[in-house]
Formats: structure tokens, C-alpha cells, sequence
């Protein structure tokens, strides 16, 4: 079994030890080198748009180099592609911080507000040292009441700021469930459109290594139904810093997922000023065969099993979907129409999930295309054990994906 | 924070509720009848103590007027509360909130509105007490009993009504109702069904005048937050939470509690483990008052000490009304819990008929005067009626507009198109 990360916070590393036996030993990575998946030993690519490709040989690079340009989202290859500039490499939390800072110099604005995100530089340091710079009512350290600071920032936000509330898990939010469903959602609505909520809500949510039912929570799928507010999920520190940065932005309430073990990616980023748009997916891989979805934490799972799928001849089309409300049905449309056969990876519960609506959404919207059912791999509707082996299973690991592909495709 | 604190001092001692008792946690009062407690209140504006607390205040200013009044009641004649301006604008503003209330009523039995409708009968010196002290760019946070909050801050009494009505030309288009009354131009944010949840978007709205001032550097803004909510809701996480964060860091607001003693059919004694509501506020370091709040004027006076305080930027108040509604909860609730001798109690201190009988005993006013605003008040309501009457219904188009402030919200179609471009979006017929 490939345990992919280990430990949690800031001290987290990645490291990824293959257990099934035709992968050689070479794919094992020392803890600050970035995640990537070769089959020979070339780097991995990852382009100004956004898109990361995986070079698995010359043909399939130059006929990826040409489909990855036609998906590219736009908002992704507006941003500036001259080869000259080398970009800087960074972890995701530091993409987080990095588009948290530049926004918070672009507008007076924006501020934070959370549990130890001053002083402490937040739980996960993606606050790290702002608030030494901006200031403590621009960094504001709250008291622990959930409910009540999100209010606070709902109204803050309807009277002309633009705040950025961390819960410092996302469970914790599950506190704070009043105000965003209510008012974070509803306010512009009830109120005749007067008043907007430019709110952004992060943290770190998802399975970590075990934490424990309670700090393993999945809450995109309690949040999906609220009218209202828009949610995303990053899941590399390039779309990570576009995202916030696009969400601080939107004029929107944007719920914003991020995953506790994904903090310490890294990977080469733009200097110049880029954002990703909020509505639309990130083409991960293009393939022929079947389209999987996924988004966070799973899409690494599923770049896993790709790995070993295209070794045995497959060719997957992997995007992360990254909007998680509303879904990108554009790219997720031609993706079905192209390989008709859709596999559907996430890390919500299979109850009532992201997976679940994504289902319904793609069988209302194209069913015609569709070869076979779709299939949808989702975490036991379990509460998350402790114990590690219990732990692995509750999630969806690479070899089902592997099998599920397989399964569909015969 | 000294200041604070002896404050607090002064409201830590037992508020005496009749001469016999001398200690808020016996017991006996916990137990006693519900009725007991509050009919033939002792309460009084306790002036002297009060002025205590101001002479203590470490920021220099000492307000004057209580001591003024001090004066003013030792000689009986404490006629210089108000001018005569003023005391038409109060009378106007009662008036208004109590003949709005009677035709919403009307309006609710001849089916015009529907659903959940909570009138603020009796409870109209609270609101005009305080709002009337405020400026346009304050704001006022109420709860769903806030049709009056929102007419005494300005909204006009016809986009109220529509709203009511459910009417396109409703302060919030239709889209609110009664329990969400909303207006940008006069900084009303609400309008929250829920109890307790406005508490912390009004924390918030007076977070935005801090931040305003400080980091944003407008010196001047010394904006000013109310947040308006009831006895039940003092048992509530969120108002404890926000207490103490806006003590914490001082921010510009005055929580000012509605104790009717009912939250529908609990009483707040059954409730409330200590009935003193305005005793909370010391336990997290914030004056705590409790005044009569069927008295437009002892309420007022509190009010401007209060509202002054948090201009200052001396920190936030609460400051706890003893006021009481004369209809039920809603217009659903038969209100039989009630004790007749209660109600009839408080209806004798009727905040109109008390404040008209000051107004012309006091050669401030004259009953032609006042029988004018009543005339006047009655002319604006039967408008509001026929302006909601007349005005049309929300069309088809407008179920999906102002879901989202950015439409794009609602995601990217299969065609490659944002979806509210599609037309059927704009027509509302498009299924999101």
C-alpha cells in the first residue's frame, strides 16, 4: 500500500513508499523533493498554464503538449508564459500565505481573522508572520467561537471588508454552520441584493494521518447544498495561491478546502500575478479511455493508479474538478463525450457527497454519452477510526482505483 | 479598562427588585411568580449611581446631562429632558411604530401577508429611544421583531410594507419578508429569523468601524453599532461569545436587550438561571444597565451615555430594557400563558400614553399638536397600504437574481457558456 504522506502540520513531509512490486525503487522520493510520477527519469513538467504534466514518454508529451494548450483554462494562460521567467519554487501553505499577503497589499481590505492566525502564524503557517507585518486588526487573533467570529466577518464583510475566516480545522466549522448557512449564503438574497458578503472561509480539512474521527472531516459535502456561496478545493500550491487569490477577489462567498496533508507540496510557481478562475476544473492529465474526476487530496491517488494503469495500457484523462460548487460541466462534459466512461474519486463520504451530486449532475447532462455507469469510489460512510490500517481503508487508495478503471473499461 | 471595571463595581450590587429583598441569588426570587417579579416595578433609573460612574471615567469627558437630570429630579421638574422638537420627533416615531404594527395586523387577517409576523406593540420606546439618537451611517442589527427598528431608522414605511406584502418594491424586493427587513441606505442589517444570529454581524458591522479607524485611517469614522435582541436570547452561546469579543477589543456597540420576560410561551425567570440580564455585562468587562424601557425617556438618557460611550471608542454596553409586548409572539400565537394582571399591568405604562401625558403636562406640546401627528401618522400608514397594494408582484425573472453578487457563481454550462448567461436565466425558468 503507497502511504503518500506522513505526519501532519507544518513539519509534514512527503514521501512515497510503493508497496506493490513493479515499481521500482528509484519512484522513492527524499521528503523536500516534489511529488511526481515518471517512468523514466525526466522532470516533471509543469507548464505556465497550470497544468501538470506527468512526462511519460516523448510521443504522448508532444501530443499532451497539444491537448493540454486546448483545455487550458483561460484564466490560467492569461497569466504571463514567457520562458524567460523561471518562476519560484514553494510549498503550498507558503502559496496560500504568498497570495494571502499579495492580496492583503493590493487592498486594505482584506483581512483575517481566526484562531491563532497572529501570533501563531495559524496552525498550518499559512498566516506566518503576517500579522507581524499588517498588524493585529488586520491579523486578528479570536477568541475560539466559531459561530460568533464567522458572524463577525459576515458582517464585517457586508459593511465594506473583505475577510478571510479560518477555521483552524475545517470541522471546526461545523460551529460555525449557523452563520454560513444562513447568513454567508442567504444575506444577499434576502436582503434584495443590497448587501454583499465577499467572505472567504479556509482551512484545512480532510483525512489527515490519524487525527481521529473528529479533525477527519469532509465538510464540502454539509456545505454543498447552501444557495449562495461558492466552493472550491485546491490541491497544488499553484491552483492553491490562484484560488485564494481568485477568491478574495469574488465577490462571492467562497468556501475554500484545503487538505491537511497537502501542505507541504511543492512544486515551481509564477512570480507575476495570476489567478485561476473559480468555476473551472484543471485538466490533470488528457487520455482516451475514461475520464476520471477528482479533486484535493485524491487527485494524487489518482495520478498513483494512473501510473500504473498506463502501464498496463490504459490511458486516463484525470482532471480535479477544483470547483467543487458549481461544477466546471463544460470540461467535464467534454471529457465524457471524449471517453465515455466516467470514474468518479473523492474522499467525501459516499452519502450524500461531492461524488454523489457529480453523479447526478453528469447522468442529467450526458447521459447519452455515457458507455456505462458511472462509477463512483468514495471513503466508507464510516467515522474516521485511528487506527492506521482502519484509517487506509475508509479511503479510497490507489490499487481500487486501478481496479475500478480496469472494471469499466473491460 | 479601569473604567470598565468600576463600572462593573457599580453593577455587581444587587439591584434592589423591592425594598424586602437585598440579594439576587435567593432563591426566592427564582421561584417566585412569574408576575411577581415585575408587576409594580421598583425599578428606577438609578441616576445616582450612575453619575458615579461617570465622574470615575478615566477619558476626561464628563457627560452632564446626568447630572443635570440628577438636579433636575430632586427639584421634580425634569422638564429639560427634551425639547419640544424633540419630543414631536419622539411622539411621531412612537406613533408611527404602533399604528404600522395595528395595520400589519389588519393587513395579516385580511391575508395580505403570510407567514411569521411579530409585532412590536408596547415595546416602541426601546426603538425610538435609541435609533432616534443615531446618525445615517450607523447601523442597527435587530431580530425578527423588526419592523419598527427599521421604520425608526428611516426605511420608509411603505417599502416596508411591501415588503410585507411580498412586493417587488419591498425594501428587499419581496425576497426578505418580515423577518428580514434590510436597508443599505439607512444601514439596517437585518432582519434575522434565528435568535442570536444577528449579534455577531452586528460585532462585525462595529468591527468594520474600528478597522475603519484604525487601520484604514479614517479618523472620523466613529460609527456606531446597535444590536437589538431579547431576553431568550440571552441564553444563547452567541451572545456571550460576542460580549465578550467586543469587550475585548472595544468595539463601537451597544447591546440592547429587549426583556419582554417572554420568549413566546417561556418566561425568562423559567429560562435564566439569574434573571438579571444587565448583570452579564460586567462579567466581561462592559457596563451593564438596566433602565425602563416603557419610558421613551429614561431610555433615551441611557442611550445617549451609551451611544456616546462607544463614539468614544470606550468600548461597548449593555444595556438591559424592561419592556413588554402587548400582543403575542406572533400573530399565530394565541398568547395564553399570560397572566392577565401582567398584561394589564404594563399596559398602564403604555410608552404613548406616557410620553403625551410628559409632552403636554410639561406645556410642550398641546393635544391639537399631537392629534396632528396621529392624523399625520394614520395618512402615511394608509399610503404604505395602498402603495404595497398597488405595487406589482415579483416577476418570474426575478427568482434567480441576487443569489450570487457575481452570477458567475453559478458555474460554467456543458455548452462552454457561464450559465447565467443562458436566457432562460434571466426569464428564471433555468433549473440551477
Amino acid at each position: 500500500m503507497a502511504a503518500i504522506f506522513q505526519g501532519v502540520g507544518a513539519a509534514a513531509t512527503l514521501s512515497s513508499s510503493p508497496s506493490n512490486s513493479f515499481v521500482p525503487k528509484k519512484f522513492l522520493t527524499s521528503p523536500r523533493r516534489s511529488f511526481c510520477v515518471r517512468k523514466v527519469p525526466s522532470s516533471v513538467v509543469v507548464r505556465s498554464d497550470g497544468s501538470v504534466n506527468f512526462d511519460l514518454n516523448s510521443k504522448s508529451r508532444r501530443a499532451q503538449q497539444l491537448v493540454a494548450n486546448a483545455v487550458a483554462t483561460k484564466a490560467d494562460s492569461s497569466a504571463a508564459s514567457s520562458s524567460s521567467n523561471p518562476g519560484h519554487e514553494l510549498l503550498l501553505f507558503e502559496a496560500l500565505r504568498e497570495g494571502l499577503e499579495e492580496e492583503m497589499e493590493r487592498d486594505p481590505c482584506v483581512c483575517v481573522m481566526g484562531e491563532d492566525v497572529g501570533h501563531y502564524g495559524g496552525s498550518y503557517k499559512v498566516t506566518k508572520d503576517l500579522a507581524k507585518k499588517f498588524g493585529d486588526l488586520r491579523v486578528l487573533d479570536t477568541p475560539i467561537a466559531e459561530n460568533s467570529f464567522t458572524g463577525m466577518g459576515i458582517g464585517a464583510a457586508m459593511t465594506g471588508l473583505r475577510p478571510v475566516v479560518e477555521g483552524m480545522n475545517m470541522g471546526f466549522l461545523l460551529l460555525a454552520f449557523n452563520q454560513i448557512s444562513n447568513n454567508c449564503g442567504m444575506l444577499h438574497y434576502t436582503s434584495g441584493g443590497q448587501f454583499t458578503i465577499p467572505i472567504v472561509i479556509r482551512g484545512p480539512g480532510g483525512v489527515g494521518r490519524q487525527l481521529g474521527a473528529e479533525h477527519s472531516q469532509r465538510l464540502e459535502s454539509y456545505f454543498q447544498s447552501i444557495p449562495g456561496i461558492q466552493m472550491v478545493a485546491c490541491s497544488t500550491p499553484y491552483n492553491a495561491k490562484g484560488l485564494m487569490k481568485a477568491a478574495i477577489r469574488s465577490e462571492n462567498p467562497v468556501i475554500l478546502f484545503e487538505h491537511v496533508l497537502l501542505y507541504n507540496l511543492k512544486e515551481r510557481i509564477p512570480d507575476e500575478d495570476y489567478i485561476c478562475n473559480l468555476e473551472e476544473a484543471e485538466m490533470v492529465r488528457p487520455g482516451e479511455h475514461v475520464t476520471i474526476l477528482t479533486y484535493s487530496r485524491m487527485r494524487y491517488h489518482v495520478m498513483q493508479a494512473a501510473k500504473t494503469l498506463v502501464n498496463k495500457g490504459y490511458d486516463p484523462e484525470v482532471i480535479d474538478i477544483r470547483s467543487l460548487k458549481p461544477f466546471d460541466l463544460y470540461t467535464i462534459g467534454n471529457s465524457v463525450k471524449k471517453t465515455h466512461r466516467v470514474v468518479i474519486v473523492e474522499e467525501c463520504m459516499r452519502t450524500g457527497g461531492i461524488g454523489a451530486s457529480l453523479t447526478a449532475a453528469i447522468t442529467e447532462n450526458f447521459n447519452d454519452y455515457l458507455d456505462a455507469p458511472i462509477m463512483c469510489l468514495s471513503s466508507q460512510d464510516v467515522p474516521t477510526p485511528y487506527a492506521g490500517t482502519l484509517e487506509e481503508w475508509t479511503v479510497v487508495q490507489p490499487a481500487q482505483i486501478v481496479t475500478a478503471v480496469e472494471q469499466l473499461c473491460q | 479598562m479601569a473604567t470598565a471595571f468600576s463600572a462593573a463595581k457599580f453593577t455587581a450590587q444587587p439591584f434592589p427588585l423591592n425594598p424586602a429583598s437585598t440579594t439576587s441569588h435567593d432563591s426566592s426570587i427564582v421561584f417566585a411568580k412569574p408576575t411577581s417579579l415585575f408587576l409594580g416595578s421598583t425599578r428606577k433609573l438609578r441616576l445616582t449611581s450612575y453619575s458615579k460612574f461617570n465622574l470615575s471615567r478615566r477619558s476626561g469627558t464628563v457627560d452632564a446631562v446626568s447630572d443635570v437630570v440628577k438636579q433636575k429630579k430632586s427639584k421634580s421638574s425634569p422638564s429639560l429632558l427634551i425639547t419640544k422638537e424633540e419630543g414631536l420627533e419622539l411622539y411621531e416615531d412612537l406613533v408611527l411604530g404602533r399604528a404600522f404594527e395595528d395595520m400589519c395586523a389588519q393587513m395579516y387577517y385580511r391575508g395580505k401577508m403570510f407567514g411569521f409576523v411579530h409585532l412590536y406593540n408596547g415595546q416602541e420606546a426601546v426603538s425610538t429611544g435609541f435609533i432616534k439618537l443615531l446618525k445615517q451611517q450607523d447601523s442597527v442589527v435587530s431580530t425578527y421583531r423588526d419592523h419598527v427598528h427599521a421604520l425608526s431608522k428611516g426605511v420608509p414605511a411603505r417599502a416596508v410594507m411591501s415588503e410585507l406584502f411580498g412586493k417587488t418594491t419591498g425594501c428587499c424586493r419581496g425576497q426578505g419578508g418580515s423577518m428580514h427587513m434590510f436597508s443599505r441606505e439607512h444601514n439596517v442589517l437585518g432582519g434575522f429569523a434565528f435568535i442570536g444570529e444577528g449579534i455577531p454581524v452586528a460585532t462585525g458591522a462595529a468591527f468594520t468601524s474600528k478597522y475603519k479607524r484604525e487601520v484604514l485611517k479614517e479618523a472620523d469614522c466613529d460609527h456606531v453599532t446597535l444590536a437589538f435582541f431579547g431576553d431568550g436570547t440571552c441564553n444563547n452561546g452567541q451572545f456571550f461569545e460576542c460580549l465578550n469579543m467586543a469587550a475585548l477589543w472595544k468595539l463601537p456597540i451597544v447591546f440592547v436587550v429587549e426583556n419582554n420576560l417572554w420568549a413566546i410561551g417561556m418566561s425568562h425567570l423559567r429560562a435564566t438561571s439569574d434573571p438579571h440580564i444587565y448583570k452579564k455585562g460586567p462579567a466581561f468587562g462592559m457596563p451593564g444597565i438596566h433602565v425602563d424601557g416603557m419610558d421613551v425617556l429614561k431610555v433615551r438618557e441611557v442611550a445617549k451615555e451609551a451611544i456616546g460611550r462607544a463614539r468614544r471608542g470606550e468600548g461597548p454596553t449593555l444595556v438591559e430594557c424592561e419592556t413588554y409586548r402587548f400582543r403575542g409572539h406572533s400573530l399565530a400565537d394565541p398568547d395564553e400563558l399570560r397572566d392577565p394582571a401582567e398584561k394589564a399591568h404594563y399596559a398602564a405604562r403604555d410608552p404613548i400614553t406616557a410620553l403625551k401625558k410628559y409632552l403636554i403636562e410639561n406645556s410642550l406640546a398641546s393635544e391639537a399638536e399631537l392629534k396632528t401627528i396621529e392624523k399625520k401618522i394614520d395618512e402615511v400608514v394608509e399610503d404604505a397600504v395602498e402603495f404595497a397594494d398597488e405595487s406589482p408582484v415579483p416577476a418570474r425573472s426575478q427568482l434567480l437574481e441576487n443569489v450570487f453578487a457575481d452570477p458567475k457563481g453559478f458555474g460554467i454550462g456543458p455548452d462552454g457558456r457561464y450559465r447565467c448567461e443562458d436566457p432562460k436565466f434571466t426569464e428564471g425558468t433555468a433549473h440551477v
